[in-house]
């Protein structure tokens, strides 16, 4: 089976400052794979590439087999790629409700699981504050408003960057309850968090970065069972 | 005043007000979604204008020329963002201005080459050529009625389309984050090009419906310019119902101010200084709200 996201040779460079050496990274369907690394070692980066939002020096991106490396982001989001990014993302100055319909469509087979009444379903907290301007939400709110926006185009791919980042524990332990209902429901994804014990128990496949490399790839168990790896690259 | 001139003259401030609105709702709209200054604002207005004229003068009817001209302008607006506009986004709003700046003086060029530097009348179309009486002397212009009953229903078409359609949503949250507007699959850029071409068609259409009732002459775009950048500051910048207030209120000062006799101490205030009223109405707003009557506090 093709990969959903196939990146390869990823250099990505802010200015003079080289910031991605070479990275490969690939997604199966319905894979779900966590990506960690320290503070500043590429993890964002690496997405926006991915996304897009950032255009690699060289190397390529696939999206289905597709090669999406020059595309505009919202080709590569209608290719089924959904984006939660760092530091949420919603648009204040509308209401919790148009967040969530501006964008909403069928996916790019058609498919429509992700329909405004099941996203509210899944996040009560958004049916009772659909009224509210968006930047009237606390942070887990409009975490899970930037979540619930992004199924509402139906990807087949979702890539969380930090999605609980700055969150209590409680309302972090719902956005878990989430992104497993997600996985459940079919969707890949890609996780990136600094929450070790988390990302390892829920993605199949670990990544982490140091400085714009991969320095190790592998089953989420393996990294689990090593608390080596974890010390050096993570400091956990 | 009796009661029939004041009638007229509200009708005739309120008319004003409307087509100022219908101007400058198009400058404020690009300016506040997507932080374009556009100096040749004015210039779309004499445009329509003068494809108005020539082209009802062409085809013979004006009302056919009215959808011609809208076309026409449409797609000059899409060429000029798709040639110039689209590639000052990113710089800083002096390269606009000077841009803009450089557009007023292309157009002015251009006007001269195809249509010269005549002074031009249209006849007022039918059926609207009559006038209602009001009272046993004064009468109203069914045409200018006309004027302000499309002025209102475009004012209520672009009330639903920003506030309740989808694509409404789009164009403001692209105002708040384009980079996740597009990463929700939407082509930002199209979309900001239809929004420039929406936003010159505004004004070129209030050009062309306006011909008919002011003569149509070279400088006709730069007056227009500096009342419409008066209108979108003391309505708020980017506050399409902060310009309809202010621009019913500069109708009203203005129309009211040439009419009316005032003095103070031996000095014939109005209506000879009447051409200051909306500057200072719009210093009296900023001195109250710095950020316009609709605008976001800066
Ligand atoms: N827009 C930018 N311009 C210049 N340098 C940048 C830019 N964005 C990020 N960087 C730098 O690139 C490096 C990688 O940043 P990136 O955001 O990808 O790291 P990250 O792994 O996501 O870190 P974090 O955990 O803090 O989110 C950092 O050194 C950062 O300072
Ligand atoms: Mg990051």
């Amino acid at each position: 089976m093709t990969s959903l996201i196939e990146a390869r040779g990823i250099h990505t460079y802010y200015g003079a400052s080289h910031i991605l050496h070479g990275v490969d990274l690939a997604l199966a369907p319905g894979e779900t794979l966590g990506l960690m690394g320290r503070n500043g070692m590429g993890k964002s980066t690496l997405l926006k590439s991915i996304l897009g939002l950032v255009r690699p020096r060289s190397g390529t991106v696939r999206v289905k087999g597709a090669d999406m490396t020059r595309s505009a982001p919202h080709r590569i989001a209608l290719a089924g790629v959904a984006y939660v990014p760092e530091g949420r993302g919603i648009f204040p100055n509308l209401s919790v409700h148009e967040n969530l319909v501006m964008a909403a469509r069928a996916g790019a087979r058609g498919q429509r699981d992700w329909t405004l009444e099941r996203v509210l379903a899944a996040f009560p907290r958004l049916r009772e504050r659909i009224g509210h301007g968006g930047g009237q939400l606390s942070g887990g709110e409009q975490q899970m408003l930037t979540i619930g926006r992004a199924l509402l185009t139906n990807p087949d791919v979702l890539i969380l960057d930090e999605a609980t980042e700055g969150l209590a524990p409680l309302v972090s332990r719902e956005i878990w309850r989430i992104v497993r209902e997600i996985k459940a429901s079919g969707i890949a994804t890609i996780i990136v968090d600094k929450n070790f014990r988390a990302v390892t128990a829920i993605a199949d496949r670990a990544m982490i970065l140091v400085k714009g490399s991969v320095v190790f790839e592998g089953p989420s168990e393996r990294l689990r069972g090593d608390p080596s790896i974890r010390e050096r690259y993570l400091g956990v | 005043m009796d009661l029939g001139s004041f009638l007229v003259q509200l009708l005739n401030a309120v008319q004003y007000g409307l087509l100022l609105f219908l101007i400058a709702s198009g400058l404020t709209l690009v300016f506040g979604i997507m932080g374009v200054i556009n100096l040749a604002h004015g210039s779309f207005y004499m445009i329509g204008a003068y494809l108005a004229w020539s082209l009802a003068g062409k085809i013979g009817s004006f009302w056919f020329a009215l959808p011609v001209g809208v076309l026409l302008t449409v797609a000059l607006g899409m060429l000029i963002e798709w040639l110039l506009i689209a590639r000052l986004y990113a710089r800083d709003h002096l390269y606009q201005v000077l841009l803009t700046y450089g557009l007023i003086l292309a157009f002015e060029e251009l006007r001269g080459m195809i249509w010269g530097n005549d002074v031009h009348g249209i006849p007022v179309p039918a059926p609207f050529t009559g006038s209602i009486p009001l009272t046993e002397t004064l009468a109203y212009p069914v045409y200018r009625l006309w004027i302000s009953a499309v002025v209102l229903a475009l004012a209520v078409a672009m009330y639903l389309l920003i506030q309740r359609t989808r694509l409404g949503m789009m164009i403001r949250a692209g105002a708040s984050n384009r980079e996740m507007v597009q990463s929700l699959g939407i082509n930002i850029r199209m979309l900001y090009r239809f929004v420039f071409a929406f936003g010159v068609a505004l004004a070129a259409f209030a050009g062309m419906i306006s011909a008919p009732v002011s003569s149509v002459f070279p400088g006709m775009g730069g007056q227009v310019l500096i009342v419409s950048f008066v209108v979108v500051v003391i309505g708020g910048i980017g506050s399409v119902k902060g310009a309809l207030v202010a621009a019913i209120l500069i109708g009203l000062v203005d129309t009211f101010g040439k009419v009316t006799t005032l003095e103070l101490g031996g000095l014939r205030v109005l209506p000879d200084l009447a051409g200051m009223a909306m500057y200072l109405l719009m210093a009296g707003v900023l001195l109250w709200r710095p950020e316009g009557i609709f605008g976001k506090r800066l």
